[in-house]
């Protein structure tokens, strides 16, 4: 829908989380400028516990003053509110497996991933790796099926489940930098691997990531440092 | 093979969703009943990913995941009966609460009926919590969207069934602390698609009883 979103726009989020980063990439991709508000999530602001009462969580976009939580809702939100390339496409049997994949990568693939790091034990970090990697087996057939020869899960243009994935992109890096495993291994998973470089070569993906990756992959190496010396694992959005 | 196709258990709230969806809208469809301990080819070949019920099957075509088939329905019969509104906000809104049920509530009712002690206050806790949080966001009004039966009305409903086994394994009352989400129900029901999807609660708390032992 043109001409819907002249009026300010804000993202209450956090730097490294992929959820918040999502959102960033649907904002940039379809040209919407935006304000960045970075939240302390040990110390919440009243913003955000206004705008987000249910969850305390980011990210949570600001349009017109009203606040639209959760990053799936927020990616559709955005697709339908703004002009500029769609992410989702016109036809609704195409648009429902997009959505499937958007939820398999939330429910399947993040959810293990995130165990990772929260888990104390390196039987448990080892079991939600695996659980992690066989979401990726499996990710590679959606994208095998969504980009119909494409580069990218939306065909030949960045889609809606390009941007639910990109969000992680940084964190792929990470994941590597702090446990050794390459998620998107290329002897494995031939078509994400390429997915994977394509989408971090693109000019909005490499504007919004910025410094994330590089961040993200300090930080790992320090969080290993401190693992080996003995604290407990955290993720960096954590409180 | 009909036009339009359901597979699907009866007694499935998630399957209910569709069936109620389906009504809703007037669309002639094919129901087919799944074994669950012995799956069928046609449901492993349709979702091979989750192995799940339900999956609506449009010109031989899977769709999965009970709210992802309530879009479709929603978008592929957009003449009849909208499930989601046309506004943009609204629509984030019906769909932020469709994934509160989905996430919250679910997750609530598994811990409460599957735990013991502790780990079962805590639920009961969450539980009402959950309910309460509902109820207050239905508020005054007719239904989740407002004056029409929507996206979220049909994403709940489907679970109102089960509040007796909450109940039950709770020990706590739904009205008591949910008043309007108890009318709210009764409204729903007084829909011909939504009163025909419905399990009868009693037999939803001895398929749990069954499934899960005796509280």
């Amino acid at each position: 829908m043109a001409g819907g979103g002249e009026e300010e726009a804000k993202l209450l989020g956090t730097w490294a989380s992929p959820f918040v980063l999502r959102a960033q990439l649907a904002l940039s991709f379809k040209g919407v400028s935006f304000e960045n508000v970075n939240e302390d999530l040990c110390n919440k602001s009243d913003l955000l516990l206004r705008s987000n009462p249910v969850h305390k969580a980011v990210p949570v976009l600001i349009h017109n003053g009203r606040p639209v939580c959760e990053s799936l809702v927020i990616l559709q939100y955005v697709d339908e509110t703004f002009g500029g390339p769609p992410l989702l496409p016109a036809d609704p049997y195409e648009r429902a497996i997009a959505r499937f994949w958007a939820a398999f990568i939330m429910d399947k693939l993040v959810a293990p991933w995130q165990k990772v790091f929260t888990t104390k034990t390196e039987e448990e970090k080892a079991e939600w790796m695996e659980q992690t990697l066989a979401a990726v087996d499996v990710l590679e057939g959606g994208l095998k099926e969504c980009s119909k020869g494409g580069s990218f899960f939306g065909g030949d243009n960045v889609g809606y489940v390009d941007v639910v994935l990109g969000g992680a992109v940084p964190w792929i890096y990470g994941t590597e930098a702090l446990c050794g495993t390459r998620l998107f291994d290329t002897s494995r998973v031939p078509l994400l691997a390429a997915w994977l470089e394509r989408f971090g070569a693109l000019d909005v993906a490499k504007a919004v990531m910025a410094d994330v990756p590089t961040r993200l992959v300090e930080l790992a190496k320090m969080k290993r440092a401190e693992a080996a010396a003995g604290a407990a694992a955290s993720l960096p959005f954590d409180c | 093979m009909a036009d339009v196709m359901l597979l699907d258990f009866w007694a499935s709230p998630f399957g209910q969703r569709c069936r109620i969806a389906l009504a809703e809208k007037g669309v002639a469809y094919e129901y087919s009943e799944q074994n669950l301990e012995q799956k069928s080819e046609l449901l492993l070949r349709s979702n091979p990913v989750h192995k799940k019920i339900p999956v609506l099957l449009h010109g031989g075509r899977p769709v999965c995941e009970s709210l992802i088939i309530l879009t479709y329905i929603d978008e592929a019969w957009p003449e009849m009966m909208p499930l989601l509104p046309r506004d943009p906000y609204a629509r984030a809104q019906a769909r932020f609460w469709a994934n509160y049920i989905d996430n919250k509530i679910v997750d609530c009712q598994t811990r409460l009926l599957t735990t013991k002690g502790e780990a079962q206050e805590q639920a009961k806790k969450d539980m009402i919590g959950a309910l309460k949080t509902l109820d207050s966001e239905l508020g005054d009004k007719d239904y989740f969207g407002g004056q029409a039966f929507g996206f979220v009305d049909v994403a709940f409903v489907t679970l109102t069934p089960w509040f007796y086994t909450y109940e039950k394994y709770g020990d706590f009352s739904v009205e008591e602390h949910c008043p309007r989400i108890v009318a709210w129900a009764a409204r729903c029901r007084e829909r011909e698609s939504v009163a025909k999807a419905l399990t009868d609660p009693e037999k939803v708390y001895e398929i749990v009883q069954e499934e899960y032992g005796a509280n």
